[in-house]
């Protein structure tokens, strides 16, 4: 059992260093073969094609910071719904009970974020 | 060394190098990016003692998701942040506090496993941790419902006191609603 885990993630291995490998070899041969003529035009940062104005540190709004916090929460419930979703089968009603209550009381912090609307944007 | 230990070499390895990277590095972001690194590294290390579950979970929670909370907020930070203000005058001190947990750890694990004979190596899958979870643990797993729900409750308490339209007025729970929606008309 323990083998067969190893050689499929052998696999994935190897398609990581292929993957990691194509983009190495890619960018090394443009280095290599590409002239280099750095002007400071060239060397700003990219935005949308127009002049970059003000600086690349700016203090974002907390609204951001409750998206990222929310995406946390209900990546959290996920992973619990993995394993669930394996054995919801086997045990039946008892994990769909269990997993209700769960999703449930998550969903009521929904509900509060919605009615405190920081769910909406503008 | 088996496959398994020499994997496991160049994985700690990777870890550490940008473990310490990541405190040593001078921009925020980059010391972001360096502990997305050493958390993918952690993930191997589960992967390699075929926990495969935890490591998926490592890398989704982890390097998924805590990750981009960090970064936003780094992003909420006072800007900017600059280069050279970001070190500390403790450095010394740290370092010390570092190799002392260091230390301590290692002594620790090596007095609780270091005579023991080694674990045969039992594969973990997603379905056994289901039943277990399901089965022995329904209750510390409902209750991680309600910790996520005080979390998201408090974050959004947090992020609403920020807001020039926010609930700091009275006991009546409809106006602080209706001057929200105001200001977003504005």
């Amino acid at each position: 059992m323990s083998e067969t885990y190893y050689q499929s993630y052998g696999i994935v291995v190897a398609l990581l260093i292929g993957g990691v490998g194509l983009v190495a070899v890619a960018f090394g041969a443009a280095r290599v073969v590409a002239p280099r003529r750095q002007l400071p035009e060239k060397l700003t940062t990219y935005e949308c094609g127009i002049d970059p104005v003000g600086e690349g540190w700016s203090q974002s709004q907390i609204r951001y910071y409750i998206y990222a916090f929310l995406f946390v929460i209900f990546d959290v419930e996920s992973v619990f719904l993995f394993p669930w979703a394996t054995t919801f089968e086997r045990l039946g009603m008892q994990a769909v009970v269990e997993m209700g209550i769960f999703v449930f009381i998550l969903a009521l912090g929904l509900l509060y974020a919605y009615r405190k609307k920081v769910l909406e944007w503008v | 060394m088996s496959v398994q230990e020499i994997t496991f070499v160049i994985i700690a390895v990777i870890g550490g190098v940008s473990a310490v990277r990541m405190v040593t590095s001078r921009n925020v972001v980059h010391a972001a990016l360096y502990l997305v690194v050493t958390l993918a590294m952690v993930g191997a290390v589960y992967l390699v003692v075929a926990a495969e579950f935890l490591a998926w979970v490592q890398v989704l929670i982890y390097v998924g998701a805590i990750v981009v909370l960090l970064l936003f907020s780094l992003m909420l930070t006072k800007a900017p942040i600059g280069r050279d203000t970001l070190d500390n005058q403790q450095r010394g001190l740290a370092a010390l506090v570092g190799m002392g947990v260091l230390a301590g750890l290692a002594f620790l694990i090596q007095d609780s496993f270091g005579g023991s004979k080694p674990i045969t190596l039992h594969q973990a899958t997603t379905e056994q941790v289901g039943v277990t979870l399901f089965r022995g643990f329904v209750w510390p797993f409902e209750v991680v419902s309600v910790l996520l729900l005080a979390a998201l409750v408090g974050a959004v308490v947090i992020a609403r006191k920020d807001d020039p339209a926010g609930s700091r007025r009275g006991p009546d729970r409809r106006a602080p609603l209706r001057r929200g929606s105001e200001a977003t008309r504005r």
